[in-house]
């Protein structure tokens, strides 16, 4: 004859459960970590002369510069943050191999044949009193720039997003829009 | 005149509550799944930028953080209300990185090191003088590879 087990109050089970979860609640946070990756340049030796870089043509720079009171100065004149990324995305792209804009270094790349690839160089200079969300923003907008241009050669080229791409194609059309974007050390001029 | 008078007789049979634990176990799994470990207590108030090229931070064991920004009220008073930079738990100054990055990175399996990534929380409204001495502080280190810690924007129209 089975014996009658006495039966385990679950009463309290949805108290013990509530306490984990508010427990869960407290100590974690939702936020997905998201952000823009950049890449370092990596130190210079010390003992390395200046000197021995080739000088860059003017033509080939694309100069951004920020200050601090947080404006803008694209190339000599003074741009708004939301007009900047139509105006990189005209110098590396250079469609009509305007005498002003880059230079091009015609290369063989897979898929591609010869293209010119631009020699441009987006230069970006800040102030130590810019604030560090326009310097983000600028960022952001160059990146942003070459995004696009990668995008567009995508689809273009391949009928498909560029991240849909095998890793081949997506490294063919990095040659063709290499993410050249130099910081200059920055300086201290205006103000904190 | 109204009759408040109890119907006798007619209980409502009880609510069953046997299903409780299942569902707030449902509730407690999911926030287990969706959500991190909170792994310092911010002394500094940040409110991240926004951009729109972003790209997700996919390992998190191999991700160190770098706090910037105004000091929280209550430490104002020592530390005043200039953007201060906060390793881990504790303020710190910028030639503190390097032993900062070296000590992250002996925590780390030595094949894992090259792939280490360190996101830069940084207020908005901080100037970028403290985020320069950063840059240069993580170029000495040669922690090169960097995030931006930023929000998605919301996309205008």
């Amino acid at each position: 004859m089975a014996r009658k087990v006495p039966e385990i109050p679950a009463a309290s089970l949805a108290d013990i459960a509530f306490m984990l979860l508010i427990f869960f609640l407290v100590t974690t946070t939702m936020d997905v970590d998201s952000g823009l990756e950049r890449r370092l340049p990596p130190m210079p030796p010390e003992d390395q002369n200046n000197d021995d870089t080739p000088p860059i043509k003017e033509r080939n720079v694309f100069v951004v510069l920020v200050n601090a009171n947080n404006q803008l100065l694209v190339e000599g004149e003074p741009l708004q943050v939301d007009q900047l990324r139509d105006k990189a995305k005209e110098f590396m792209a250079n469609p009509n191999n305007s005498e002003d804009l880059p230079e091009k270094n015609y290369k063989e790349v897979d898929y591609f044949g010869e293209v010119g690839i631009t020699k441009g160089v987006i230069s970006l200079q800040n102030d130590r009193g810019t604030a560090y969300g326009t310097y983000l923003a600028v960022q952001n907008e160059l990146v942003g720039a070459i995004n696009e241009l990668r995008e567009e050669l995508a689809e273009q080229k391949f009928g498909k997003s560029y991240d849909k791409l095998e890793s081949d194609q997506q490294d063919a059309i990095k040659e063709i829009y290499p993410s050249k974007i130099s910081e200059a050390e920055p300086k201290k001029v205006g103000g904190k | 005149m109204a009759k408040f008078r109890k119907e006798g007789g007619k209980d409502l049979p009880p609510i069953s509550t046997a299903s409780l634990p299942d569902i707030v176990f449902m509730l407690l799994f999911f926030f287990m799944v969706s959500t991190t470990m909170r792994e310092v207590t911010l002394k500094v108030q940040i409110h991240i930028p926004e951009a729109t090229e972003l790209s997700k931070l996919e390992k998190k064991s191999l991700v160190s953080y770098i706090y910037v920004g105004e000091p929280q009220k209550q430490f104002q008073r020592v530390f005043g209300s200039e953007p201060r930079i906060q390793l881990n738990d504790q303020f710190a100054q910028p030639e503190d990185i390097l032993d900062f990055i070296t000590a992250e990175r002996e925590a780390r399996d030595e094949a894992e090191v090259p792939m280490m990534i360190t996101s830069l929380k940084v207020d908005e409204f901080a100037k970028m003088g403290i985020v320069t001495d950063i840059k240069q502080e993580l170029r000495k280190a040669s922690a090169l590879h960097i995030n931006y810690s930023s929000r998605k924007k919301a996309v205008a129209e």
